[in-house]
Formats: structure tokens, C-alpha cells, sequence
């Protein structure tokens, strides 16, 4: 017996992460995913694709636009709840913790939406993660740089060679018990503001 | 954190300027000298604070005042029981419309007078000089459909003659979007708080036709929504947290004090926007567009005239209009729920050790005080009011069958 697939709608304004969760969903085999980005229109957008489910962010701020549309508008066919089974606590609390929301059709089965928002959760807790370690990535990058100059303030001011002004750096940092990047950029910053203009 | 704190308070809010007494009482000490440790955290949309009161996040949050009705009257996707011990102010609200919009009404006898029937009317006539020529209906928006908003809003229409349901069309816009909707033309009027009415005027994209306060004077608007089961396991907490909000509350109605609260709103995680630009609420001079301005009488009051205590009357009026307009059918279980929502008795006991003056009864008759009124009540000089509709009518909330027949069949008839 052949059930009809069912369409799946991301909203999602962050462009990186509605592709990672439309990508999760075509590998688990839903073919009907559509993905919009800007709400502008959505109404006949939404009457057009008549979605099953949709899974929206919650930084949304139109998610109160969202809803009225959801209950009011000829264009959803039948009343829409969120998350299929309101006594499912714990579902709807890992979704809101991931940032996540869903809307289910009326009369849908669990066990034939919960699949997608289990992906859901998954991709939004993934997507948060890869987002800290770029963010973790680009800020140890931008403390090495620092390090570098502060070395380079160290060795000219002082004399130093390289090793002995980072030394001098991480010796500074751990008698403080503050990071040797912070040390750096209270160094730079007061060059900066001490001395005539640094050559780099 | 201070982990000496009696109560670990955590709440939500919209960065809205009436969300002030809420973030007052967590940045200037209010909750702390009551032993509370209040969290606050901001959110961008309403449908995040019902949801996280819901699964537990928050224990309470800053709520537009039908929006816990509407939870317990199982209006919302989902919800969790909510009372309000605590409002937030009374007024702070504007209708703001386009230039063009402004044009026609001008051309129909509108003035930059605010004055709400005088707007109407030539509103109307426009409309109907639209609809006439076979053009669109006019396009509004509101902040939320269980909102004041979107009640006073329809309230002053239909009071004027005109239909809201049929004659124009509402819709859902978040509030910083609303000045921007306007300049693209995606909308030609909306009402919504401050300062997003003057957001529009500054741009020159809009004028301010009418305001809350003389729709319904002193009329109630955003209130402090508490979760239910929270509130009974936690009375002392809940008691605490309203002391403090009473104090703050007294503080921001100081005008001494505008400039140190505005200052704190204008902090990136609270409202984020400058201080100058939060002036109009707190003095309720407004600039109406095309150089007029007035000053408004108790535009917005965090504090004065009883603005903090959550009337019955005033939650039994949102639940008229959600009958009104079809939110909810009016049964005699949905008007209990209606009536058990606000908890002026939790107000009453919490304040009670301070000696403040505090209203005697629960309910009053809204539309009664003509002009600002002592009222006998525990305690030493409380005034009320006025509290009238501009249309004259009376809200009596013994006789609330009465008032929604009228205004139902007020309604068949247009």
C-alpha cells in the first residue's frame, strides 16, 4: 500500500541551516521539502504547496503572523497543532531547546511525523554546534594574530627574540590567570595608546 | 548570579517599551532587595513567551493582556495555565496610518486632533469613497490577533460605523516591522506601542490618527502572565517578585527618573534603541506627522491610577471582544474561565504588608469616571480613572450578557 508522501515545509531566514535540514530530510527519503526564506507572500506560497508539516526557527519574529495565518486562512486545509502530540512534553521540550517549532496537520500520526521532527531537532542541534566551533575557530585565529603582534611590540621594545617575548606573554597570563590573548590585546591596546604609531 | 538570593526568578519579555517595570525590577535592585534573583530573558515573538511559560522555561513573562486568556481558553497551539497577579501599565498605544491614507482623510474632515470620532468619520467616509470606486479595503495591522491592540483597534472602528471584519482587512505584523510595512505600502495603517508610532512620523512615512488613551481611557494593556502551577508552588516567591514590581513600577512613573530609565531600555538586550526616541511615551508629547504635535493626558502609566492592578473588569472586557469577533464562543464555562484568569487577590495579599492604597472591590463599572476620582479603598489617596469609552458606553461587567447581545446584534446590523 502506497501512502502519500508528505510535504514538508522549512521556514527558516538562516540559509545555511534550512539546507542542512532539507538535506536531512531527502536523505530520510521525503521528496516533497520546500524551503522559503522570506515570509513576503507566504500565504498563496502556502496554498500552493499545501504542507503536511512545518518546521520553523524560533528566532522567527513572525511566528505570531505565522500562527494567525495557520488559523484563520482558507489556504491551510485543516486546523493546524503544533507538534502532533501535545502529552509528548519531552518531544516539545528538546524541540524548543534545539530553537525549533513544528505545525502538524490535523490527523496526522505520530509515528509518521515524529521521524521528521526528530530530524528536525538533530539538524538545529547540529547546525548550533558547527556554528560555536566557527565562532571558537574564528576567535582563536584572531587571538593568534594578536599574540603575533604583541610578540613583535615585545622584541622591538625590549629587545627580545620571539621565544623569549612569548615567554614573557604566557608567564604574564598565568600569573594573572587570564588567557595569553587577552594579555596580548591589553599589550597592543596600550602601545597603541602609549606610543607613536606601531609600524605594522 | 547572586547565589544568596531567597528566589531564582526567570522571566520573558518582548523588547517593548512597556516591558520597563519588569526590567527595572531586575537592573535597578527592585527584585534583589526582595531577595529575588531575576533572569530576564528577551524574546521575538509571543508565540516564544506562550511556549516557554508552557514547557517551563519562564515562570512568568511580560503578556499583552488577552494573550493569558487566551491560553486558558485553549485558543493557542500550545499552552499552559496562566494568571495575571500584576499589570503592566495602562494606554501607550497609537493608530498610525500612511500619507496617503492621511490625504483622504483630511479631504473627508480628519484633524491632527487625535480625537477619535472625528478620525472615524472621516475614515469611514473614505473607505466608503474606496469601495465605491471599486478599489482595494484598506489593509491594517496589529501586533497579535489576542491582543489589545487588535481590540481597540476594531472597538474604535465599529464605533465609528465601520465593519472591521469586511470593510478592511487586518493583519499579524511584528512590531519593529510595522513603520517599515507602512513606507513599502504593504500596509496602510496599523496600531501598535510606542515607539513604533513615532518611529513612522520621524520617518515622515506616517500620522498618528488616534491613541489608546482616548480610545479608552486608562484602558489595560500589557500585564505580568504567571504559569499557573508555578504560582501555586511558589506563593512566597510570587509575593516577593510582586513587591518588587510595585516598587519599580513607582520609580519609572517618576518623571525624575525618565532619564536613568530610559537610559536602561536603550541597552542592546533590553529595547536597543536610543533614548531620545523613547521620549514620546514618557511624556506623552507626540509628534502627529506634518508638524503637529500634542500633549496626551496619561498616555501611558506604569504606576498612577491603579495602573498595576489587574481589574477583573478589564480581562472580562478582552473576553467580550473576543466573543465579539469570534475568538470564542461565549458559554457559561468560557466566561468562568475568563473570570478567574486575572487574581487581584494575589495582588492584594502581596502588597497588603507595604500599607499602600489598594482598590476595595475587584471589578468596576469601565466608562463610569468621567474625571479622575479618589475611591475609598485600604490605604491613603488612590485616584482612578477617568476610565470612559470614547463613544460614551458603559461597560458593566454584572451585566456582561447584556453588552455582548448588544454588541452582537449592533454587528448584524451594519
Amino acid at each position: 500500500m502506497v501512502r502519500t508522501a508528505l510535504a514538508v515545509l522549512v521556514i527558516d531566514e538562516n540559509r545555511i541551516r534550512a539546507a542542512i535540514i532539507e538535506a536531512g530530510l531527502r536523505e530520510a527519503g521525503h521528496e516533497r521539502v520546500t524551503v522559503i526564506h522570506d515570509v513576503t507572500g507566504i500565504a498563496r506560497r502556502i496554498a500552493e504547496i499545501e504542507p503536511d508539516v512545518i518546521v520553523i526557527d524560533l528566532e522567527n519574529p513572525n511566528r505570531d503572523m505565522l500562527e494567525n495565518m495557520f488559523q484563520l486562512s482558507r489556504a491551510v486545509k485543516r486546523p493546524i497543532a503544533m507538534f502532533v502530540d501535545r502529552s509528548d512534553q519531552a518531544a516539545i521540550e528538546a524541540a524548543v531547546d534545539a530553537g525549533v517549532s513544528a505545525y502538524v496537520v490535523d490527523g496526522l500520526r505520530q509515528e509518521r511525523v515524529k521521524p521528521i521532527l526528530d530530524m528536525a531537532v538533530s539538524r538545529f542541534n547540529a547546525f548550533s554546534r558547527m556554528a560555536r566551533e566557527l565562532e571558537e575557530a574564528r576567535s582563536e585565529l584572531e587571538s593568534r594574530k594578536v599574540i603575533d603582534r604583541a610578540k613583535g611590540i615585545l622584541m622591538k621594545s625590549r629587545g627580545l627574540s620571539e621565544e623569549a617575548a612569548y615567554t614573557l606573554l604566557r608567564k604574564t597570563a598565568m600569573n594573572q590567570n587570564r588567557k595569553i590573548g587577552d594579555i596580548a590585546q591589553s599589550l597592543v591596546t596600550a602601545a597603541g595608546l602609549l606610543g607613536p604609531a606601531e609600524d605594522e | 548570579m547572586s547565589m544568596g538570593a531567597e528566589h531564582q526568578i526567570t522571566a520573558g519579555f518582548m523588547p517593548l517599551f512597556d516591558s520597563a517595570v519588569l526590567v527595572a525590577a531586575g537592573e535597578l535592585g527592585f527584585a534583589a532587595r526582595e531577595g529575588i534573583d531575576l533572569t530576564l530573558h528577551r524574546e521575538t515573538s509571543w508565540a516564544n513567551i506562550r511556549d516557554r511559560i508552557a514547557i517551563g522555561h519562564f515562570h512568568l513573562a511580560h503578556m499583552l493582556g488577552p494573550m493569558p486568556l487566551a491560553c486558558n481558553l485553549g485558543l493557542t497551539p500550545l499552552a499552559s495555565e496562566t494568571i495575571v497577579p500584576f499589570s503592566l501599565g495602562l494606554g501607550g498605544n497609537c493608530v498610525t496610518i500612511s500619507n496617503a491614507v492621511w490625504a483622504g482623510m483630511a479631504a473627508h474632515g480628519a484633524e491632527p486632533d487625535l480625537d477619535p470620532a472625528r478620525a472615524g468619520a472621516a475614515l469611514g467616509a473614505l473607505i466608503r469613497e474606496r469601495a465605491a470606486a471599486g478599489r482595494d479595503p484598506l489593509r491594517f495591522a496589529v501586533v497579535h490577533p489576542h491582543s489589545g491592540h487588535n481590540y481597540e483597534l476594531r472597538y474604535w472602528l465599529a464605533a465609528c460605523g465601520i465593519d472591521p471584519t469586511r470593510e478592511i482587512e487586518i493583519v499579524i505584523v511584528p512590531p519593529p516591522f510595522m513603520a517599515d510595512a507602512l513606507a513599502t505600502g504593504r500596509i496602510d495603517g496599523y496600531c501598535v506601542g510606542e515607539p513604533w508610532n513615532s518611529a513612522a512620523v520621524a520617518a515622515g512615512t506616517g500620522h498618528i490618527v488616534t491613541v489608546k488613551a482616548q480610545i479608552w481611557r486608562n484602558s489595560p494593556e500589557k500585564v505580568i502572565g504567571v504559569r499557573k502551577v508555578w504560582a501555586e508552588q511558589s506563593p512566597d516567591a510570587l509575593a516577593a517578585l510582586l513587591r518588587a514590581l510595585h516598587h519599580s513600577a513607582r520609580w519609572c512613573q517618576d518623571p525624575a527618573n525618565h532619564g536613568e530609565l530610559a537610559a536602561v531600555m536603550a541597552q542592546s538586550g533590553f529595547l536597543g534603541l536610543p533614548p531620545a526616541v523613547q521620549m514620546p511615551i514618557l511624556t506623552g508629547h507626540l509628534q502627529l506627522g506634518g508638524g503637529a504635535a500634542l500633549d496626551i493626558e496619561d498616555f501611558f502609566l506604569p504606576f498612577d491610577k491603579a495602573a498595576n492592578f489587574p481589574w477583573k473588569s478589564h480581562a472580562l472586557w478582552f473576553y467580550t471582544q473576543m466573543v465579539r469577533w469570534g475568538h470564542v464562543e461565549h458559554t457559561p464555562g468560557n466566561l468562568a474561565i475568563a473570570r478567574d484568569c486575572y487574581r487581584p487577590d494575589l495582588y492584594r495579599s502581596a502588597l497588603k504588608p507595604l500599607g499602600v492604597a489598594l482598590p476595595g472591590a475587584n471589578s468596576k463599572v469601565e466608562g463610569a469616571l468621567r474625571i479622575a476620582t479618589a475611591v475609598g479603598a485600604t490605604g491613603a489617596g488612590l485616584v482612578l480613572g477617568p476610565d470612559g469609552f470614547f463613544d460614551g458606553q458603559i461597560f458593566d461587567p454584572d451585566e456582561i450578557e447584556g453588552y455582548i447581545a448588544a454588541q452582537q446584534s449592533a454587528r448584524a446590523e451594519v
